[in-house]
């Protein structure tokens, strides 16, 4: 997933900020003073009270069922989804078809000149090697699958986010309607997602497809609904004293001068819907996300790693090449590239190449075997590591002791506080950091987690998400800070945060099953790995943008390094700090979720049984008491600044 | 290039769609199947590691022997059922029975036919190891369970013993069991069968006592002895409602089911499929070899093919 960058703002005065707060806080005390009685009087207890629970189970089966029994014969099947169902099928397999008769050739060829084109031979050269070493890694057949799904399922979210974001651009009604819409969608763990499409249009690719659409579409809305209301208005006036329509000024001039926001919302398209085509695996989609999910179930990091390393290419070729595309235009120096004719001649003569020299599949010995090394290395880290070790203790120890010491009386403390107490705390949280209205929202996510009967299980996975959150946030800060005050650091950090962003979840569950054993504790580690690189891209990017004027001043009054970074950096880049906390909290909940397959328990599991043993009431209440939980956990960590950038 | 050839793609789709009428969505095949004018075989893998033994073999066989291009989804039996019957995978390889499942498909929609038993029996049982049986002979009967409880306690457990289950894909009745039996436990669920194994063997590492559900044939049992402990036996029926259980689990003969459709057109590769049989000690060595000497699927079933051939010729004929 791509991290969002933000501009940093001055804050506003912290006196009046305080005022306010301690205004909102009181009010909610009188609520509560008032609220609270009744409420313990009528309910006692911790839990959610029984009387307020709706029961899903039935209707949710029978819904199921019905499903099941009339999906070969229900018009809205034989005429609705089965036309989608069909076009995204046909759809795949001419672009799977159309790469497999290019060959590796041919396919190594087009991704290289594209990027020749875009940006210039370094990044074909890298290109090339990427690609090339997909086939080498014996992964060409999956790539080539992935890469079919990938295609088709952009292009989808494209076509879909572009209509959504012009509405949205043109007409404010609309942009007003949609926005929480978007906002919510992206928040949304993506495993969340499986069940309703898998009920539907069953285990497979079309499956896969949509769920990737509906997880991919929104950046590209948001981002041409962006681009399009932040065109030129001067320029726009221009146009529009030409004498030219509305349509001509839309086609002319708006779309074109939104050019860079597109290329940013394919960009962020194309990550975010990489992702998802290898959580998609769980559902049958194929391609290298089930070379990995089959790895994790024979305990094999290293074939695992050997189809993890495929999708890290995969994403950082894509990224840099639409990054190119966004970055140039023609007229400013961008390097010396090829014309399209001849690029295109080109793939075509290598594509006939391979063919006529019989070689159109990778090669069956020109694969490297990296699976046995790393799993010799990982054998030796855990052996090594997991017990035994003398004075520190071994990792399982440490587990253990996280387990004991922070997770439980973390679970235990959310589930001892009376039900009501919590909804108030979250009220707090959210209308502190924010307005009125996300109070509303976070509180209405939590009431609806308690409605659906999922209480304990929810605070369950709250705590794990709180524990991980907390570690997350205490790292990244400290990573953060180094590399923002060290260009060294940065250097050598920037490739490690890439990998670790785009590797796959699945990759890190056995070995953090094989140091912390099996329970919540590995479930955090993983979510820890997962969330840190963007909490210390986005400190380390807030930090490095802190106004150089202020902490010039601050040099000249003597300070010393601890006090600029403290009085100075750390309090101007407030923003870039909150929104850090933000995408962590996010980004961790995406990967405790998936914690549920090594012990995690809670939400993620009943997810992964109600996908694994076809049980829709588990599996959907599950999944919708992660969105509520996703929704809420956004709402109060979320900058009020954001709505105001989104707004421009 | 790519993009013009899916836009053709989508419109010729869209027209055909329409002009043909219904779109029948229960049958259509994995848009990865048969390209390219090769005949290809879809096959279900499940999560554990034997029936990646059964794909693995069949794969190899079909492919160097038959000439078909293997593709493999890895899909949990209950989905599979699903898939299966829209044809999305030919051939389920490995089902430790799903009665539900089998009246829907089989009998009443008649999309998926019986491929025959797979000539392995499995079971399912609660396990300890073996070398904690000898230090407590009398913990493999559930009646001193109890007694033995501290020794099973983990962070994870909270204050009691813990019993360790695995993928929420397997059929368990253990929640039930411990309530019905009144055992001082609690059930932690691994949330997969990688989780589990890993958690066993660092376990039997360090000698550590353990008590999980688990389940024979699997090859795991050769490198961590474990000793299955004595449950109330199994009746007919006696598992019938969920919530009641207080037995052993059953004896399975394991099955083959493969989608109707295929049955009828899948030339050699389904006659092959049905006639697929072998047995447990076949099935452990080869599973062995991929999850325990980490060979590549592909690899595992090519040794055993070379050093079996009386057995799966018999398939082939």
């Amino acid at each position: 997933m791509a991290t969002l960058t933000v501009p940093t703002s001055r804050t506003g005065t912290p006196r009046v900020l305080r005022s306010r707060a301690a205004g909102k806080l009181l009010l909610l005390a009188v609520l509560a003073a008032v609220l609270a009685p009744w409420a313990a009087t009528h309910w006692p207890g911790a839990a959610w009270p029984h009387e307020l629970t709706v029961s899903l189970t039935k209707p949710l089966a029978t819904a199921g069922d019905w499903v099941m029994d009339n999906r070969d014969s229900h018009p809205l099947f034989l005429y609705f989804f089965g036309y989608i169902s069909n076009a995204v099928i046909w759809a795949v397999r001419a672009v799977y078809l159309t790469l497999l008769a290019a060959g590796w050739a041919g396919v190594t060829a087009f991704g290289a000149l594209t990027a020749w084109r875009l940006g210039g031979a370094r990044l074909a050269a890298g290109t090339a090697a990427a690609v090339l070493a997909c086939g080498a890694l014996g992964m060409w057949v999956p790539t080539m699958q992935t890469l079919a799904l990938m295609v088709v399922a952009v292009l989808a979210s494209v076509a879909v986010g572009t209509v959504l974001g012009l509405g949205a651009g043109l007409s404010d009604r609309l942009d007003r309607a949609l926005r929480p819409v978007l906002d919510t969608m992206q928040v949304l763990p993506a495993f969340a997602y499986l069940l309703p499409v898998v009920l539907v249009f069953g285990i497979g690719v079309p499956a896969a497809v949509l769920a990737t659409v509906v997880y991919a579409a929104p950046p590209m809305a948001r981002l041409t609904s962006l681009g399009l209301r932040g065109a030129d208005p001067e320029v726009l006036e221009a146009v529009e004293s030409l004498g030219s329509t509305a349509r001509q000024r839309l086609l002319t001039a708006r779309v074109p001068l939104a050019r860079k926001e597109l290329l940013l919302g394919l960009n962020q398209t194309i990550m975010m819907a990489l992702s998802m085509a290898v959580i998609a695996a769980v559902i049958g989609a194929g391609g290298l996300g089930d070379r990995v999910y089959q790895a994790l179930a024979s305990v094999d990091v290293g074939a695992a790693l050997a189809a993890g390393i495929p999708i890290v290419l995969l994403a950082v070729v894509l990224d840099r090449v639409t990054g190119a595309a966004g970055a140039g235009t023609p007229a400013t120096g961008r390097p010396r590239t090829i014309g399209r004719p001849y690029a295109l001649a080109v793939t075509v003569a290598a594509a006939f190449a391979a063919r006529l020299l019989g070689a159109l599949d990778w090669p069956s010995g020109w694969t490297l075997a990296i699976a046995g090394p790393v799993n010799r290395a990982v054998d030796w880290m855990t052996s090594h590591l997991y017990s035994g070790v003398p004075v520190i203790g071994g990792t399982a120890d440490w587990a253990g002791h996280f387990t004991t010491w922070v997770l439980d009386p973390v679970r235990d403390g959310l589930q001892w506080l009376p039900w009501w107490s919590v909804l108030l705390v979250v009220a707090a949280l959210a209308w502190l950091i924010g307005t009125w209205r996300t109070a509303l929202t976070a509180v209405l996510a939590m009431a609806a987690i308690g409605v659906l009967g999922v209480w304990e299980p929810s605070l369950d996975t709250l705590s794990q998400v709180l524990a991980a959150v907390a570690v997350t946030l205490v790292l990244g800060f400290a990573t953060g800070i180094a590399a923002a005050r060290s260009d060294r650091v940065e250097r050598v950090l920037r490739p490690v945060l890439d990998v670790c962003q785009t590797m796959p979840q699945f990759v890190y569950l056995i070995p953090v099953v094989a140091l912390f054993g099996v329970g919540r504790a590995p479930a955090v580690a993983a979510a820890v790995v997962y969330a840190l690189p963007a909490v210390v891209r986005i400190t380390a990017q807030g930090l490095r943008q802190v106004d150089e004027a202020a902490l010039e001043s601050a040099r000249s009054l003597g300070a010393t390094g601890r006090q600029q970074l403290w009085q100075v950096q750390l309090p101007l880049a407030r923003r870039s700090l909150l929104l850090a906390v933000n995408q962590g909290v996010v980004l961790v909940l995406a990967v405790v979720i998936i914690g549920g397959l090594v012990g995690g328990g809670a939400l993620g599991y009943d997810v992964a049984f109600g996908l694994a043993q076809g049980d829709l009431a588990t599996g959907l209440v599950a999944g919708a008491a992660i969105v509520c939980l996703g929704l809420m956990l956004d709402r109060v960590t979320q900058p009020t600044e954001r709505h105001a950038r989104k707004g421009a | 290039m790519r993009r013009r050839t899916t836009a053709l793609a989508g419109a010729l789709t869209l027209l055909t769609a329409t002009g043909c009428g219904a779109a029948d969505m229960t049958k259509q095949a994995s848009p990865f199947a048969n390209a390219q004018g090769s005949k290809t075989v879809t096959l279900s893998v499940q999560s554990w590691v034997g029936a990646q033994a059964d794909v693995a073999v069949a794969q190899y066989l079909l492919e160097h022997k038959l000439g078909y291009r293997v593709d493999t989804v890895q899909v949990d039996e209950v989905p599979a059922w699903d898939a299966l019957s829209q044809g999305r995978v030919d051939a389920l390889l490995e089902d430790w029975g799903h009665p539900d499942q089998e009246n829907r498909y089989v009998h009443d929609k008649r999309t998926i036919a019986p491929g025959g038993g797979l000539g392995v029996t499995g079971h399912i049982g609660w396990y300890v190891p073996t070398y904690l049986v000898k230090q407590h002979p009398d913990i493999t009967d559930w009646r001193n369970l109890n007694k033995y409880a501290s020794l099973f306690r983990t962070a994870e457990s909270g204050g009691k013993g813990q019993l360790m289950d695995g993928s929420p894909s397997y059929v368990t009745n253990d929640r039930a069991l411990v309530k019905n039996l009144q055992l001082d436990y609690r059930v932690v669920f691994a949330g997969s069968e990688a989780a589990q194994i890993t958690q066993i063997k660092q376990f039997a590492k360090d000698k550590k006592p353990f008590l999980t559900y688990w389940y024979a044939p699997q090859w795991l049992f050769k490198k961590v002895p474990m000793t299955e402990v004595r449950l109330p036996p199994y009746k007919e029926g006696c598992d019938a409602d969920a919530a009641k259980v207080a037995c052993a689990y059953p004896h399975t003969p394991l099955q083959k089911y493969l989608n109707a459709g295929f049955v009828r057109h899948g030339g050699r590769a389904a006659a092959f499929l049905k006639k697929f049989r072998w047995t447990t000690e076949d099935q452990n060595e080869v599973s062995l070899m991929i999850a325990e000497q980490k060979l590549d699927p592909a690899e595992a079933a090519r040794k055993w093919v070379d050093s079996h051939p009386a057995v799966w010729k018999r398939w082939l004929s």
